[in-house]
């Protein structure tokens, strides 16, 4: 803070010569000479919607744009595989990476191998909904519980830690014996697998807003629901949903492994997958294989898309 | 001055401290013995070096903090506080913001949009109520935290260099249409800034504070009306006065 000296003022007589400042040593802000700037009321907004309609129509070449790097990498995996099939390996091993065409073209072509490879698809990704259901909810739950005091936080929160720390393949074998080797079992994997991302990511929210924004509620005397309701929650959102997002493919991963030991019952895709893999079928491998990598691909894309939509509707922030 | 004031404070004055010190557990003093009293409609300004406890005298006042010592009296039914930040939710419309508030008071939906409507005409924001905070420039962002706080119908408004991070042009903007609020809604209103013209400009008294741990140094009267137009801040009279509290600040600092 510099002294000041009252007698470094400019004085001039007329308000609206240029330059005219009232220069103040301990002002660090100085005084523009445009007077009129401050009389000067606010614009009316011409249309405050004609952004909206610009975007809409672009809206399929973005999504175009978009797409063509996953179409390239695509199209670079299916080069690499024909070279790998016909110029990598010799005709008496090429059963072990038959060229795509005979990978999928023998598999797709045979509804008897088809019908239960869907079938066992489709369980697979009710047994990963299921099981994101209940993490979402357990997860958002137990983080809720952990944002309303800082006590709750030092005892739960270790045991969200231990239960990420812990490898997954380590505790399936203890799950099959507790719960049996059926859907029951297969939706914990996929809950446990599923849970830590939403835990974190909605505690990290509902952790987010601003120390300012707390007072605003304490002045106006907000209840502790209120709080909740009306700041931490929403202020939660975009968080949740990257949570959301981790969490989905997580299950994904889940329900393969869990559907891969989980052995009874009617078959998930997982469970195929190792009884292809016995068999050495491999068109069959492969294109359960595919369709598990569609699986995942599809799920992502799907929670990508919800992510975007709410959260860049309402936040207007760029998802990460 | 009326017989329904109420009976415990001087009828006349909304903010009384007296004698507050605050330290932190850290123990860091923030103010010592400040003593200052306001009045209905008189808008009285802190000015300090950063870091003097200028922002602790506001969060003291309205409650956020307890003071150490010394005591503080409050006559106001609705107190109202502007942050630094807008500090708006970038979830809700301007609207949607400014009507927190009734919501989180009780007021019924149709009560309280109304009011909302009417504080957003006030500080110029009619035709913006549906944009969300991203959509809105600083100034805009900060028409609605001021709206937000006239909601309230505040008889204390506490304000805590609301114009600091917004561009020289807005900010003089800000302080015209703080001014023409002020005039009238005769609140009592404590502000905080660190800026000397700021400070002459808007207020009818001006406190100096030293450096940490903060004092009350110099207590300088502004004597214009409100209205005070723009060019007041390039009138000899208006220097003589920014010159009295930068003397003020430069001697404590």
């Amino acid at each position: 803070m510099t002294g000041a000296d009252p007698s470094v003022v400019t004085e001039h007589r007329d308000p609206a010569s240029a330059g005219g400042t009232v220069a103040c040593g301990a002002d660090p802000a100085p005084t523009p000479a445009t007077p009129g700037a401050s009389t000067q009321s606010l614009p009316h907004p011409s249309s405050p919607r004609a952004v909206g309609t610009t975007r809409r129509t672009s809206w399929v070449r973005q999504a175009l744009a978009r797409s063509t790097p996953i179409v390239a990498a695509l199209a670079g995996i299916l080069a690499v595989w024909y070279g790998v099939s016909y110029l990598v390996l010799p005709t008496s091993q090429r059963f072990l990476l038959p060229p795509p065409h005979e990978a999928f073209g023998g598999a797709l072509s045979n509804p008897q191998l088809m019908g239960p490879m869907l079938e066992g698809l489709g369980r697979s990704v009710t047994v990963a909904m299921i099981g994101l259901v209940i993490a979402v909810v357990l997860g958002i739950g137990y983080a809720v519980v952990m944002s309303q005091s800082g006590w709750a936080e030092k005892i739960l929160y270790p045991y969200a830690v231990i239960l990420q720390t812990i490898p997954i393949l380590a505790l399936v074998p203890l799950i099959g014996i507790w719960l049996g080797y059926a859907t029951v079992a297969r939706v914990v994997v996929c809950v446990i697998i599923a849970l830590f991302p939403m835990i974190s990511n909605t505690l990290f929210g509902l952790q987010s807003a601003s120390a300012a924004a707390h007072d605003l509620f304490t002045l106006n005397k907000a209840s502790r629901w209120q709080r909740l309701t009306k700041l931490q929650f929403p202020a939660a959102v975009p968080s949740i949903f990257t949570g959301l997002r981790n969490a989905a493919g997580l299950s994904v991963i889940g329900v393969i492994v869990a559907d891969f030991y989980f052995q009874q019952g009617a078959p998930g895709i997982g469970g195929l997958l190792r009884t292809y893999t016995l068999r050495l079928q491999m068109d069959a491998l492969f294109t359960a294989i595919a369709l598990t990598a569609l699986f995942g691909v599809v799920v992502f894309m799907i929670f990508a898309a919800l992510d975007r939509a709410v959260v860049g509707r309402w936040y207007g922030r760029p998802t990460r | 001055m009326t017989a329904s004031a109420p009976p415990r404070e001087a009828p006349t004055r909304t903010l009384v401290l007296d004698r507050v010190t605050k330290a932190f557990p850290t123990g860091t003093v923030a103010l010592t013995d400040v003593s200052l009293a306001i009045a209905p409609g008189e808008l009285v300004s802190v000015v300090g070096p950063s870091g003097c406890g200028k922002s602790t005298l506001l969060r003291l006042a309205s409650g956020l903090e307890e003071v150490s010592s010394g005591s503080i009296g409050v006559a106001a039914a609705s107190t109202s506080y502007v942050f630094q930040d807008a500090t708006l939710l970038e979830w809700r419309s301007a609207a949607r913001n400014v009507e927190l508030v009734g919501e989180l008071r009780g007021v019924s939906r149709e009560e309280r949009r109304a009011r909302a409507q009417e504080v957003l005409d006030l500080v110029g924001l009619q035709g913006f109520e549906e944009q969300h905070p991203r959509q809105l420039s600083g100034g805009m962002r900060m028409r609605v935290s001021l709206a937000r706080a006239l909601v309230a119908e505040p008889e204390l408004a506490l304000f805590d260099e609301p114009f600091g991070a917004l561009d020289e042009i807005t900010r003089l903007q800000m302080q015209t249409e703080l001014q023409k609020i002020f005039r009238l809604k005769r609140f009592a209103a404590l502000f905080i800034t660190h800026s000397v013209s700021e400070a002459v400009y808007l207020s009818t008294r001006v406190l100096v504070m030293s450096g940490r741990p903060g004092r009350i140094v110099a207590e300088i009267e502004v004597p214009w009306e409100y209205p005070r137009p723009p060019e007041l801040r390039y009138a000899p009279e208006f220097a003589a006065i920014t010159g009295r509290v930068s003397a003020a600040l430069g001697e404590h600092s």
